[in-house]
């Protein structure tokens, strides 16, 4: 061992930097693990992703089917189509690799918007830590447009549709929007056969890059100020973090959740059905269908769409702001920008300007707590509304009954659940002060009207363990 | 204990002793060297049923990543073999996961153990870059032009390089958002290229229609072909002539978002929803094609496109011009322009 260790510090100097890794701090908690699994589901995205590129091909020639699949043979459909075909049909272990990665997407992007939560509601993105919660919102967003672009490469009817509306939703941007959808397509929808390759480049190169170096920052800036921790107990303060070394504590524990994030990833590849896309048949500009769904990290999009009254502001002759606009670009950028901008309106609004390595409980922050919540149920409601239509299927509740229902439900209950969950917060804080006070008075009145007993030897005293 | 649990068991106990073995007499000499240094970490008992669970759980491991390679190996024998190569891969997984979790939690030292945060400023090292970025351009006189003129240099070069993205698509020229394939005279036809004749266009359903001679992926080519009771249409006047015999047709793709209208909606509801009308399953804007299209509901900000329609000597159905206006999504110029 001490071998290997000086062949390796002789040569890289590196003895006195793994040293300090080592021994590097992991506070104890559980939602700590979140972002963790968003990383190593990542890694699983990477290793699945190059398996499929080497059977993909990103080409939108037509071609005619004549695979394993037997319904479609003889369809005319593009090579990107007919290769996906074949990843779930021909190539041996093809289809596991296929539905595992998009599973991945899927939990990748869950794990981020959970841990999102979990940062939020506890104070951690505030100062120093501002940085690393912008970096990991621009995270979340590349992620939506890399996971759009992923099931959009594959050419069948569903992502077509989704290309339809992401091609609406360019055009709409006011003024430039006509050019820029041109510029972007190389032609009107469905484009040149080159948008092919321009999807295929940013989504197998230049946004996992992206991801991944910020990935890279995310963390670096997260070592460079430590984790914070929550207070468990008098040790725990701003000056001094508590909790397991990297090594040998902190390791193996990560490692298990690492192969424990990837087994269930492949259990859901192999046993779980997502995206059958040879029951969407190939697309076409003419074919539509009804219940499509994207994937459940744009539902929020689609309900926004969807949500929106019927009009297109015009100016003379002029089209400013087409409609697709509200609910797919600006709803989304205005999330993006509050949640960005947070830890300095909160910095604004509460006077605190000091540096924070304790973290809140929820209660903690009564104003911030409902504001999260409110916020988060506009954004959830908007979302359920995308589920409309599946559920006047499933439940006969009539789509337009529902469409004014949440017209009116996304501004009143997150209204009313700020007000509510900041006095819930405020009720919370004043019983435990009022619980506090009442010890205290016990205390003193035992030791007022009590003759002072010898420390009773049975009662080991009270331990705090982390 | 059952056969297999003795196997692991006895599997399990033969490698341990083999390593330990191994492990003693290659750590010998160091051990003792060792034991005279002040340990990092605090000492642990040795919990010798917890490392047998441990090779236990990897010895499941190993054959289940086995059986994954005998799985693709006999893919073709298997009729669920995506299934058995998920259940292989992905239990081999969560088996090293939990001995994995074993060792975290029993084997390995468990300690807590206290650090420094690292101090809120470097006020002195801030203050030594401050300096010296200021100190090392003290001998610069006129700093603004140098600014200036390294951001014009820079922005020059940034605006260069970018340029050959303009080669993506066309640059503020939007003329291909308003062409369409059609014309006055062309014939429509259906998928298979047969013409329609407007005998056989009925009520109560709706036929797709594409431009003869023209690519079916052109977004304007689509066209979707009802037929109501005259007497419900009520067109604009200068769009009097364009509905032979009650037979409309409007361009496929919804002004919305760009999505086909896919949907026919037939009276279920004869208050609410009088008249048949045309839907778009993606965000349900529905276009009323009594009226010329226009939106009834859904977030649409636009009527659909009309083709006018005539009726040739054979009974075809051919275009009577061009659309009423631009086809597809919105954008700055739509209602500036004529389709073209």
């Amino acid at each position: 061992m001490s071998d290997a260790v000086r062949f390796i510090d002789e040569r890289t100097s590196s003895a006195p930097f793994l040293q300090k890794a080592m021994r590097y701090v992991f506070p104890d908690h559980w939602s700590f693990l979140l972002g963790e699994v968003a990383m190593y589901s990542f890694v699983v995205l990477i290793a699945t992703g190059v398996y499929l590129t080497l059977f993909f091909d990103p080409s939108l020639a037509k071609t005619s089917y004549h695979g394993v699949y037997a319904p479609l043979r003889g369809a005319s459909m593009s090579e990107a189509y007919r290769s996906v075909l074949d990843i779930s049909f021909a190539h041996k272990a093809g289809l596991l690799i296929r539905q595992t990665h998009h599973w991945a997407a899927d939990v990748f992007m869950a794990s981020i918007v959970v841990h999102l939560m979990r940062v939020f509601f506890t104070g951690a993105f505030r100062k120093p830590r501002e940085l690393i919660w912008v970096i990991g919102l621009l995270m979340l967003f590349t992620g939506l447009l890399e996971g759009y672009l992923g099931y959009s490469l594959v050419d069948d009817l569903l992502s077509g549709i989704g290309l339809a509306i992401g091609y609406g939703v360019a055009l709409s941007i006011p003024v430039i929007g006509g050019p820029l959808g041109l510029l972007i397509w190389g032609a009107p929808f469905p484009g040149t056969h080159e948008f092919e390759s321009r999807m295929y480049i940013a989504h197998v190169f230049l946004l996992p890059m992206l991801i991944a170096t910020l990935m890279t920052l995310h963390l670096a800036l997260v070592a460079a100020r430590h984790h914070t921790q929550f207070r468990k107990s008098p040790k725990h303060t701003e000056r001094k973090v508590v909790g397991v070394p990297m090594f040998p504590g902190y390791a193996p524990r990560s490692l298990a959740l690492f192969f424990g994030v990837a087994a269930v990833l492949f259990l859901l590849g192999g046993l779980v059905q997502i995206n059958p896309i040879w029951q969407w048949g190939p697309f076409e500009p003419y074919l539509g269908t009804n219940g499509a769904q994207p994937d459940w990290y744009l539902g929020w999009l689609i309900g926004a769409l969807r949500l929106m009254p019927s009009f297109d502001v015009t100016i003379g002759h002029y089209t400013l702001v087409p409609n697709p606009f509200w609910g797919g670009a600006l709803f989304p950028l205005v999330v993006l920008f509050i949640l960005g901008a947070f830890p300095w309106i909160e910095r604004r609004l509460s006077r605190d300007y000091a540096f924070h390595n304790l973290l809140d409980r929820p209660r903690d922050a009564p104003t911030r707590t409902a504001f999260g919540v409110a916020f988060l149920t506009w954004i959830f409601l908007i979302f359920a509304f995308g589920a409309a239509d599946r559920v006047f299927v499933l439940f006969q509740l009539s789509y337009n009954t529902q469409l004014y229902i949440f017209r009116i439900a996304i501004w009143v209950i997150p209204l009313l659940l700020f007000f509510g969950v900041r006095r819930w917060c405020r009720e919370l804080l004043l019983a435990e002060r009022i619980e506090a006070r009442q010890e205290i008075a016990e205390e003193e009145a035992q030791r007022r009207y009590a003759p002072p007993a010898a420390a009773d030897p049975s009662v080991p005293p009270v331990r705090i363990t982390g | 204990m059952s056969l297999l649990g003795r196997i692991v068991a006895g599997f399990g106990r033969m490698i341990l002793a083999l390593v330990t073995l191994m492990l003693s007499v290659l750590l010998r000499r160091t051990r003792r060297r060792r034991e005279q240094a002040e340990r990092i970490v605090p000492e642990s008992s040795p919990a010798p049923a917890a490392e047998n669970v441990v090779v236990g759980l990897l010895g499941v491991a190993t054959l289940l990543a086995l059986g994954f390679i005998v799985v693709y190996a006999e893919w073709s024998a298997w009729k669920v073999s995506n299934e058995l190569l998920g259940i292989c891969l992905g239990l081999s997984l969560a088996f090293i996961s939990a001995a994995l979790t074993v060792v975290a939690k029993r084997l390995v030292v468990t300690e807590e153990i206290e650090h420094d945060y690292p101090p809120e400023r470097h006020p002195e090292e801030e203050q030594q870059v401050t300096q010296l970025v200021r100190e090392s351009g003290s001998g610069i006189t006129r700093k603004r032009l140098l600014v200036g003129a390294g951001a014009a240099a820079g922005g020059a070069l940034g605006v260069a390089v970018l340029t050959p993205a303009l080669s993506l698509g066309p640059l503020w020229y939007t003329d291909p958002l308003y062409r369409t394939p059609w014309k006055r005279g062309i014939r429509l036809i259906d998928e298979t290229g047969r013409p329609y004749a407007a005998a056989e266009i009925e009520q109560e359903t709706f036929y797709t229609a594409f431009p003869e001679g023209a690519s079916t992926e052109d977004i304007a080519s689509p066209v979707v072909l009802v037929r109501l009771d005259p007497s419900q249409i009520q067109l604009p006047r200068e769009r009097a002539q364009w509905a032979p015999g009650g037979i409309l047709a409007y361009s496929k793709i919804c002004t919305h978002a760009g999505c086909a209208i896919a949907l026919y909606r037939k009276p279920t509801f004869p208050v609410l929803e009088p008249r048949p009308a045309l839907v778009c399953p993606c965000h349900y804007s529905t276009f009323d094609p009594a009226t010329g299209g226009t939106v009834i509901y859904g977030p649409a900000g636009r009527s659909l496109p009309q083709l006018p329609l005539m009726i040739d000597g054979s009974g075809n159905l051919r275009a009577g011009g061009n659309y009423s206006g631009p086809v597809g999504p919105s954008w700055w110029g739509v209602r500036s322009g004529k389709a073209t």
